[in-house]
């Protein structure tokens, strides 16, 4: 689904990224962690071109991103065929990023009305159905401003979902919750794990990714330090960074 | 507070403490009314304000039709810069240099030099362009239209008025598209959304309650400005009529008195405008305003547990 050849971003003289290879399989649910600034969201940011990429391939569902590959050269895309492989893949903000000017039923609605051009009728039963499958029927009329962190982070979850996407992206979805709200948003992004939608998942919370994560990835200083299944790593590290990293969050 | 609770033993005994005067609040408050009085009585028996003529002249057809005339002025004027200080602003938000820098040169242009100067300017365009051709350059046009003709004194002073404003509209404007967080840009991005649907759906409504105040203050400012249209020379807007008027009467002052209230009764309109829009552009960001869409009493919170319970506090606390 995922396929990232040596894959590498530089901020300037600042390399945040160094050649970084890994793939991810359809319906895999991979989970990166690493310390804060080792490049794990700078990845993700990459795979649906917010980041442009300085070295490397990185493709989804077999299409390149962000380029076009023709004769031996790169052509970059047009913003619109940019914007076309963006709607197939979803993406959660650590900091929700709701629209605070519509309430969280709008918000759902806006991409696939205004992007996809559906029906209004049709695409307000789906922002319903799919505010409903987070558990927040209720507060469907409610603007961000006021509903609590975590529901605002499920209304983001039901946002990126109503764009019907091959691949979810998770940018530290928790990091910016109450603790006694984290609990609400990872069961979503569990039960989204289990309809069996790939996704990339950055994050912290090593409990989820032993849990659901079918493969775990701990990044550091730019590079993949170790990949395996996460039940091995998290308990077995084999590398020196990764050990260190894990005896402090453990 | 304030509910009369069955006597409880461990409560303690509610405050009645004898309020703190402040003397010297009432005295100024005095002083301020008697002079508003003195003032007021003086001014009615003043003979130099000559109430009967402003009551005469107030509704005059020459006066109301100029005041129209102003307005029409003022409307059109800023109809036009606000459209064009929200593409000056793009412009100068845009990566390319060239677009940004003819942006920034138009500001500098327009906002550098006086508005009545640039009104002189417009007023001999027909002096400096004979006619305007349209067509091919150095080939023969195919319309050619004599300047003068084609082009009214009136809509030399919207021109003229419109192409000042809009420079100060384009910084009212950049200041609110920077004022709205790079998430949200991202967020409408991600979701596949082109650039100028992000602008028009997202960027734009969320910049609108930081460029809104600010107009309403250029709108008022606008509405005095025409004031200066008798530079091109046009001369019947409000100002500019009532001193033709007064030239006639010998009498200035009732007829300066006349103008003034028509232009605070415009303004005073265009306040409450103002306000309206504002509430509007509030949405969703209004933490000072009770949520309407909202049911009373219910917050943010899962409908169950304390946060439920804490939030339900905000919108009683608006209120009070």
């Amino acid at each position: 689904m995922v396929v990232a050849d040596r894959v590498s971003k530089s901020f300037g003289t600042n390399q945040v990224l160094r050649s970084i290879s890994l793939t991810v399989r359809r319906g895999e649910v991979m989970c990166m962690v690493g310390p804060s600034g080792s490049g794990k969201s700078t990845f993700l940011r990459c795979i649906n071109h917010l980041e442009v990429l300085t070295a490397g391939r990185l493709s989804v569902d077999g299409d390149l991103i962000g380029y076009r590959e023709a004769n031996g050269k790169l052509y970059e895309l047009h913003p619109r065929e940019a914007a076309r492989q963006r709607r197939d893949i979803g993406m959660v903000f650590q900091l929700f990023n709701l629209f605070p000017h519509m309430t969280a039923l709008e918000n759902v609605m806006e991409a696939p009305q205004r992007v996809k051009g559906q029906p209004k009728a049709q695409v307000e039963q789906r922002a319903r159905d799919l505010l409903s499958r987070v558990g927040l029927a209720d507060r469907c009329d409610y603007y961000p401003a006021h509903l609590s962190g975590g529901q605002q982070q499920r209304v983001a979850i039901a946002r990126a979902l109503a764009m019907e996407p091959k691949l979810m992206l998770f940018d530290e979805p928790t990091s910016a919750l109450d603790p006694e709200l984290v609990g609400e948003v990872l069961d979503v992004m569990k039960g989204l794990a289990e309809s069996g939608i790939t996704m990339i998942v950055v994050t912290h919370e090593m409990g989820f990714a032993r849990e659901v994560a079918d493969s775990l990835v701990f990044v550091d200083g730019g590079v993949v330090v170790e990949t395996g299944r996460p039940g091995d790593v998290l308990s077995n590290p084999q590398h020196q960074r990764t050990q260190a990293f894990l005896s402090k969050v453990l | 507070m304030g509910n009369p609770e069955p006597a409880d033993p461990c409560e303690s005994e509610p405050i009645r403490a004898i309020r703190l005067r402040h003397p010297w609040r009432t005295v100024l408050a005095i002083v301020l009314v008697l002079g508003l009085a003195l003032f007021v009585i003086d001014a009615a028996q003043r003979p130099a304000y000559d109430w009967p003529s402003v009551a005469k002249y107030l509704f005059d057809r020459r006066i109301s039709q100029a005041a129209l005339n102003t307005l029409q002025l003022t409307v059109y004027s800023m109809v036009i810069a606000i459209l064009l200080g929200v593409v000056l602003a793009v412009m100068r938000l845009t990566p390319n240099p060239v677009v940004k820098s003819v942006a920034w040169f138009y500001l500098w242009v327009f906002r550098g030099t006086p508005v009545y100067v640039q009104l002189v300017f417009w007023g001999l365009l027909a002096v400096i362009y004979q006619s305007i051709d349209i067509g091919i350059p150095f080939m023969d046009p195919w319309y050619s239209f004599e300047t003068s003709a084609a082009l009214s004194t009136f809509m030399l002073a919207v021109i003229g008025l419109a192409l000042n404003e809009a420079s100060y509209m384009s910084e009212i404007v950049r200041a609110g598209l920077l004022s709205v967080n790079r998430g949200q840009e991202e967020a409408a991005t991600a979701l596949g959304m082109s650039w100028f649907q992000t602008m028009r759906r997202i960027i734009l409504p969320q910049s609108m309650r930081v460029i809104i105040p600010p107009t309403g203050n250029e709108v008022i400012s606008m509405l005095k400005t025409t004031s200066l249209v008798t530079a091109v020379p046009y001369s019947f807007d409000l100002y500019t009529r009532s001193r033709d008027i007064s030239a006639e009467t010998f009498n200035p002052i009732p007829m300066l008195i006349v103008a003034s209230l028509w232009y605070l009764f415009f303004t005073s309109i265009l306040m409450v405008g103002q306000y309206f829009l504002e509430r509007r552009f509030a949405r969703g960001v209004g933490e000072r305003r009770a949520d309407r869409k909202a049911p009373a009493g219910s917050g943010p919170g899962d409908g169950a547990g304390p946060v439920a319970g804490k939030a339900a506090v905000s919108p009683e606390r608006v209120d009070a």
